[in-house]
């Protein structure tokens, strides 16, 4: 397989010849990738004819990836398995129906503060889970019940943690913007727009440090794609060349501005400048699994860090407070659920190859969304915290003395 | 056994026993490698460590700071220096949420091992944006922990204290102290990081202080005392938490109270040790406790101006004899 490789990459260079400006192979624009993968995908195809699939897994075409820096991409014509497929539906359906029950306890004002739905955008999360391991470091901001779903934690510790009760991962303290799994190596949960991105780079920094066979897969929205910190990462991790994946999710809006209105340059997977890009269809869970392969494999073979943007989009607004309908259409968000949603293009999948019927799809549906609402119950049923919580978790060795509202309300040891 | 040390190589041997001890140490910032520390803290520290443990970055405080937070997060014991604590001020985000608030806001998950050190402080003549008096921006910061050292010794057991604890700590360094010598035992000593020290022990009045201001205490203190006069002086060293068991034993001896800091009065690190003295001990003041804070003012390049901003022994002397005919 690897000769293959080795043979279509040589091929590869000699349909593209050497840019006149150098090294550099500048592919950006669709055009100009279209003519040169479409030779390259035909003896793709042609390779893979001679060694047919096995037989529980089936051969899916998809969309082709825009590259920056790059000579070759991830693969566009891939193996999945009924399971794998299965599996999908079911994780995606999972979050699904926790961000829509997240949404009501907002509504019934059970969740306060700011709560950011992920609705829409489930495919770029499951979409890692098969590639990434537990061993791989994960951090986002604040989008970011599914990245704790598929880390490891329940619907039921999730919802817990969204109502403030003390069986919630943070112990009630932390809410919607504040999930972490450490066990599983999950950073959070994050409030300040781009200040995950340095973490997440000291996440990579620990891994090389600890010459450890992981990366840091470092998320981020097209919003925070304009923060400075963001470019003073990239600099340091091509610097010291970081096992960083930067994953920009381009869910197309900041809170309420465009991202064609926040970025001089809205091709966000050019904007690492000197780090390659490549450009997903982050509502494709396929294509997500095979860009997040093809990076991971990129930092773990030491090239330093690659950029992966997905694009994507949420039904939601920015968060509850924000009724996303001032500064889009509602037939936008209909022509994405009609046309491009997550879900039900995974779904088509199995339907259309015959693994599954959709009578079959329903009732898995069905039992999800009563497993959802049964853990939802017993969330809302999780005792507050203790009040003594209030003062613990100062320092690492309990402080001795912390101040109240008033000289006689203070903790003291 | 003792040997003599200015206080960035006591400095300097502290950051190189505890990396030598844990293999988690490693120190960040800016020009802390090759060139060898720009004031001279991490000399030759990486051609024994390597250049991934002694890690020169580029100038970008906010990222690099967050980092070393984000390393600190995995188990990793970072150092970070900042060439100027002024700078940090560009990390405040991270400094104040990620380290300080991580420990708290994720119920516990996280601790962040962290140390900031760097030096601060009115110098001679730097301008006002790089002599800036920080400690009073981060004392309201849950979670972090203050520290202030003076001497080449307090320098080096603290330093140590701070790198082996596992709490966010800032450490500050004086720009102006590091040239002061002092013999310091060969022996390792590590001295705990939450308790002032009383350096002169006395029974007419308790002066608190910190950092540069001891010496100017000091200073003081030698002519009060040829006035007949015996002061109780306490360095602070924690200025976060304060260490106010130390502070009330002395109050409760003497029955006045003077704080001089270098700080602005703002706001400022005395303002909350008053408060903090009156909750606790008000019954056993004699007087309202004075303060001598630097003036509330950017620090002025002119020479004169500088030093009419800053505290000067003479107004610590007029001070405290009119605290002690109340």
């Amino acid at each position: 397989m690897h000769l293959i490789w080795m043979a279509l990459r040589a091929s590869s260079r000699r349909l593209w010849g050497v840019c006149s400006r150098g090294r550099l192979r500048f592919t950006c624009a669709a055009g100009s990738t279209d003519s040169a993968s479409a030779a390259v995908q035909r003896e793709r195809v042609e390779a893979r004819a001679e060694k047919p699939s096995a037989p529980s897994t089936k051969n899916f075409e998809l969309s082709p990836f825009a590259l920056y820096l790059l000579d070759r991409g991830p693969e566009t014509l891939v193996q999945a398995s009924r399971e794998e497929l299965l599996g999908y539906h079911r994780l995606m359906f999972t979050m699904r129906r926790m961000e829509i029950g997240a949404d009501q306890l907002y509504k019934a004002q059970k969740i306060r503060g700011f709560c950011h739905l992920y609705d829409g955008q489930e495919a770029v999360a499951a979409g890692m889970s098969q590639v990434i391991t537990f061993d791989d470091y994960l951090i986002t901001a604040y989008r970011n019940h599914c990245q704790q779903l598929m880390r490891g934690d329940t619907v039921e510790g999730i919802i817990a943690e969204l109502l403030g009760r003390a069986i919630g991962c943070s112990q009630g303290k932390g809410g919607s913007m504040h999930l972490y799994f450490p066990e599983n190596n999950y950073f959070g949960g994050n409030g300040i727009v781009g200040a995950q991105v340095p973490l997440g780079t000291g996440l990579a920094f620990a891994a090389k440090y600890k010459k450890e066979n992981a990366v840091s897969i470092t998320m981020m929205g097209d919003g925070a794609a304009n923060q400075g910190q963001v470019y003073e990462s990239f600099n340091m991790a091509a610097l010291w060349k970081l096992p960083v994946v930067y994953v920009i999710e381009n869910n197309q809006y900041g809170m309420g501005t465009s991202a064609n209105r926040a970025a001089a340059n809205p091709l966000y997977y050019t904007r690492g400048a000197y780090i390659p890009g490549i450009r997903v269809d982050g509502m494709d869970v396929l294509a997500v699994r095979e860009a997040t392969r093809f990076a991971k494999d990129w930092c773990l073979q030491g090239n330093g860090p690659i950029l992966l943007e997905m694009q994507t989009y949420r039904y939601h607004g920015h968060s509850m407070s924000d009724p996303g309908i001032t500064y889009r259409t509602r037939d936008e968000i209909n022509e994405m659920r009609k046309t491009r949603d997550p879900i039900e293009k995974v779904k088509s999948r199995l339907v259309d190859v015959g693994w599954v019927t959709a009578d079959e799809l329903k009732q898995t549906e069905r039992a999800i969304r009563q497993d959802v609402d049964e853990a939802i119950k017993r969330a809302l049923d999780a005792p507050e915290p203790a009040p003594e919580l209030l003062w613990k978790h100062l320092y690492t060795t309990e402080a001795t003395r912390v101040r109240g509202t008033s000289i006689d309300n203070g903790y003291e040891a | 056994m003792l040997h003599k040390l200015f206080m960035y190589e006591a400095l300097r041997e502290a950051i190189d026993e505890e990396m030598a001890r844990d293999k988690r140490v490693f120190v960040l910032g800016e020009d802390v490698g090759h060139y060898g520390g720009s004031y001279k803290v991490t000399k030759q520290l990486h051609t024994k460590y390597g250049d991934l443990r002694v890690l020169d970055t580029p100038i970008a405080e906010n990222s690099f700071t967050g980092m070393a937070i984000g390393a600190a997060m995995t188990g990793l014991k970072p150092v970070v220096e900042g060439m100027n604590l002024s700078f940090l001020l560009l990390a405040f985000n991270q400094i104040s949420n990620n380290a300080g608030m991580l420990h708290y806001t994720s119920g516990g998950n996280w601790s962040i091992p962290l140390v900031i050190r760097g030096p601060g402080g009115i110098g001679k003549q730097l301008s006002a944006e790089h002599s800036q008096r920080i400690e009073a921006y981060f004392q309201a910061v849950p979670g972090l922990k203050i520290v202030a050292c003076s001497t080449p010794y307090n320098a080096k057991g603290l330093l140590k204290a701070a790198i082996r604890d596992n709490n966010p700590v800032l450490f500050l360094e004086h720009v102006l102290l590091y040239n002061l010598k002092q013999e310091i035992p060969k022996q390792e000593y590590v001295l705990p990081l939450d308790k002032a020290q009383v350096v002169r022990e006395g029974s007419d009045v308790t002066i608190i202080t910190y950092s540069r201001m001891l010496h100017h205490v000091m200073q003081a203190v030698k002519q009060l005392v040829a006035q007949g006069m015996n002061p109780e002086v306490i360095d602070l060293i924690s200025l976060k938490p304060i260490d106010l068991e130390t502070l009330v034993t002395s109050v409760s001896k003497t029955h006045k109270a003077i704080i001089v800091e270098e700080c602005m009065q703002t706001g400022g690190i005395a303002a909350e040790v008053m408060a903090q003295i009156y909750s606790h001990a008000f019954d056993e003041l004699d007087a309202p406790i004075r303060r001598l804070s630097s003036k509330d003012v950017p620090t002025p390049y002119n020479g004169y101006l500088e030093q009419a901003c800053l505290v000067q022994p003479t107004q610590i002397v007029e001070a405290v004899k009119t605290l002690m005919s109340t």
